[in-house]
């Protein structure tokens, strides 16, 4: 299958009084259409700026954007800002981790869901209105006409979720992009409104593209997973291949960091040592191999002095690792 | 003497509510902790698990006056605390410590390390062997911050490293009893690892307890011996580790213990899920009998008239259900009441016979799908 949305050799840099913070660099990755990608990562590894920059979302007067974001055919980093803007809740919609601050606290819900159709369809007020009470309804809002009345501060936290998927899908985008989209949540709430991701999309068969740190939830949803460290991609795999076979130790040691419900228990966790590379002085080489166990397998002083690249290990497996190499050669 | 640490007995916080106003008057009560009751051994961990507002941050809030009990017994070490005044309850701080879940927040970005790991001392006027300047760089030593860097201030360090000189600051005067609220769920994965380790190694060589508050079930597996789960106030069920995560009983736990998404695509599809409707009902006014039986997916009439108390099931593990689950709950997905989730008009969803429909719905869809939008 072709790929909808194409990521390539992304790099975001924002200049800083501290330094140029290299938010991004060499993020590559594609989704097909209809599939679901998460992109893994901790704080810092650019997961997000990665998201802001195919919506658009980053000041291209401030932040530093280079590469290609080619979606459906366009490329999105070639366009004016009115261009973007036109797709922007159209073709293509984001959801945010918090969405009491991503909600207008001063407008009922209805109005605002009305606006996003307004904003994007000629269509008469009343036709905007029966739509948003139709978006309220299909989240799974009890009494979507009366809610539709309500402010955001009258709704809990899983409701107001439900509400800015709402708002994200009524205009039916072909792309969509959940940052964090049940960090906030209770576990409970979170399993609510997973599904309601889930049922969605298969309705829609919308692209789906879930920023996370949760692997658990990225075990739940994605087709495929990229995983970011230190603004890179370090390796990028069919869900299954990343959770039964990871080949970057970084994707290896997260996994082995994370307590389990469904196995075992084991006495001691086995963390990664050390913490996240500082973006404005990133490490030589591989910005991993500092916390890196495996860097003794490497011959020579390879991991530090030169940046591996993302190389095909066979079977969609991409990995950034020089150990990983040897393995596709194999 | 015996050997528990921490002892609560019916502990209650309410928290008036007041009108708005001018002359604001006492409304209602919130009752955020309702009559909570267990005990922690020496070098034990018990776990308090719930979703937020269920009552466990101000359980672990009360046992240390941070808020005021409205009834209730905390005996710390032998010590009931309920009572005290502030002056006297100042050298059971010593005994009795706290980290917190915001290591961002927690320490004071105007001093530097080595002022706030002496504060400890200086407050309490410990005068420890060696000097409060050799005492310092031992702490820092222990939980693995660079002894160099006592000069530095908070802001200087990374969210791990300064959750580290949370534990430090906590286990300066080597207290008996540490209430730890949400210490790792600010934390990037990597490092929760390494700070749960770091809590379990302190554990055996200090032989400190915990009341470890979280929300995260797998993370309190790892480190807690027995857990305590709590609902609207209440503590729904106890046992120890093995049991509870074995044999839950209550139809919260299987509903908190499924809804946990699993790091595991496989196991991911086949477990058993409940998704429960609905959201926390208010502490305001807290629905009557069981406090759960509004979300309950095998809520029956009595649940909803007769409070259920807290009872030992079997040895050791107590729940309060009038229809505990003993029998595993089979595959596939279990709605419970009022989620929202199901067409209306698909008659009473929620209840095991309909669930089972609905199995491959969710559990299989997206993993073996190549064909997008093809409905399963």
């Amino acid at each position: 299958m072709s790929a909808f949305l194409e990521v390539d050799d992304l790099a975001v840099s924002f200049p800083t009084e501290d330094g140029v913070v290299k938010a991004v660099a060499g993020s590559s990755f594609s989704v097909s259409q209809g599939h679901t990608l998460a992109i893994v990562g901790e704080s810092g590894s650019g997961k997000s700026v990665t998201a802001q920059a195919i919506m658009g979302l980053l000041n291209r007067g401030y932040a530093d954007i280079t590469g290609r974001i080619v979606f459906d055919g366009t490329d999105l980093l070639a366009l004016d800002d009115d261009e973007v803007r036109r797709m922007r809740g159209a073709s293509m919609a984001m959801i945010f981790q918090d969405p009491l601050s991503s909600l207008h606290p001063f407008y009922r819900i209805g109005d605002q869901l009305a606006e996003a159709v307004r904003v994007h369809n000629k269509v008469s007020k009343s036709e905007a209105r029966a739509r948003a009470v139709d978006a309220l309804h299909r989240v799974g809002i009890p009494s979507p006409d009366k809610r539709a009345n309500d402010y955001p501060h009258q709704l809990s936290g899983g409701m107001r979720q439900r509400v800015m998927i709402a708002m994200a899908l009524i205009n039916s985008p072909s792309l969509l992009i959940a940052d964090e989209p049940t960090t906030a949540l209770d576990v409970t709430v979170q399993a609510q409104i997973t599904e309601l991701m889930s049922e969605l999309q298969r309705e829609t068969g919308t692209t789906l593209i879930i920023i996370t740190h949760d692997l658990g939830v990225v075990a739940d949803m994605a087709d495929e997973v990229c995983v970011m460290y230190g603004g890179r991609v370090v390796e990028y795999a069919p869900v299954r291949d990343i959770y039964y076979s990871p080949q970057h130790p970084y994707t290896q040691g997260l996994l082995a960091s994370v307590p389990r419900l469904a196995t075992d228990r084991v006495d001691r966790l086995d963390p990664i040592p050390g913490n996240p590379p500082s973006l404005i002085n990133l490490p030589s080489g591989c910005v991993f191999h500092p916390r890196c166990g495996q860097r003794e397998d490497v011959p020579g002083d390879l991991c530090r002095q030169a940046e591996p690249m993302l190389v095909d290990a066979g079977r969609d497996h991409l990995v950034r690792c020089y150990l990983a190499d040897q393995a596709g050669a194999r | 003497m015996n050997d528990r640490v921490l002892e609560v007995e019916d502990l209650k916080v309410y928290f008036p509510h007041k009108s708005r106003g001018v002359f604001p008057r006492t409304i209602g009560q919130i009752k955020a902790v309702d009559g909570v009751s267990f005990d922690v051994g020496a070098a034990q961990t018990l776990g308090l698990v719930g979703e937020s507002g269920c009552g466990k941050s101000t359980t672990g809030r009360a046992i240390l006056r941070l808020v005021d009990p409205t009834a209730g017994r905390v005996v710390i070490n032998g010590t009931d605390v309920a009572g005290l005044s502030r002056r006297a309850m100042r050298p059971v701080r010593q005994q009795a410590q706290m980290i917190f879940q915001d290591p961002y927040n927690a320490l004071n970005p105007r001093q530097t390390v080595g002022a706030i790991l002496a504060a400890p001392f200086r407050i309490q006027k410990v005068d420890p062997p060696g000097g409060v300047k050799q005492a310092v760089r031992e702490l820092m030593d222990r939980v693995g911050l660079n002894p160099e860097h006592v000069n530095r201030y908070p802001y200087e360090f990374s969210g791990g490293q300064r959750q580290r000189i949370g534990i430090a600051r906590a286990i300066a005067l080597r207290p008996k009893l540490i209430i730890c609220d949400e210490p790792v769920s600010a934390l990037d994965v990597s490092i929760q690892a390494q700070i749960l380790n770091l809590l379990q190694d302190l554990q055996s060589d200090f032989g400190v307890s915990y009341l470890f508050i979280a929300h995260d079930l797998a993370v309190v597996r790892q480190i807690a011996q027995r857990v305590a789960v709590m609902y609207l106030g209440h503590i729904v069920e106890m046992a120890t580790r093995e049991d509870l995560f074995a044999f839950p009983l209550h139809p919260y736990t299987h509903a908190l213990m499924s809804a946990v998404p699993v790091p595991d695509p496989r196991v991911q599809i086949e477990r058993e899920r409940i998704v429960l409707g609905g959201d926390l009902p208010s502490p305001l006014d807290p629905p009557p009998g069981c406090v759960f039986h509004t979300r309950c997916f095998i809520a029956q009439e009595r649940c909803r008239t007769e409070k259920p108390e807290l009872r030992e099931f079997a040895p050791g593990h107590t729940v309060a259900c009038h229809f505990p689950i003993t029998e595993p709950l089979s595959g596939g997905v279990i709605h419970g009441p009022d989620s929202g989730l199901v067409e209306p008009g698909d008659g009473a969803p929620g209840y095991f016979s309909e669930s089972i429909t609905d199995l491959g719905a969710v559990g299989t869809t997206r993993l073996d799908s190549g064909e997008p939008g093809d409905g399963i």
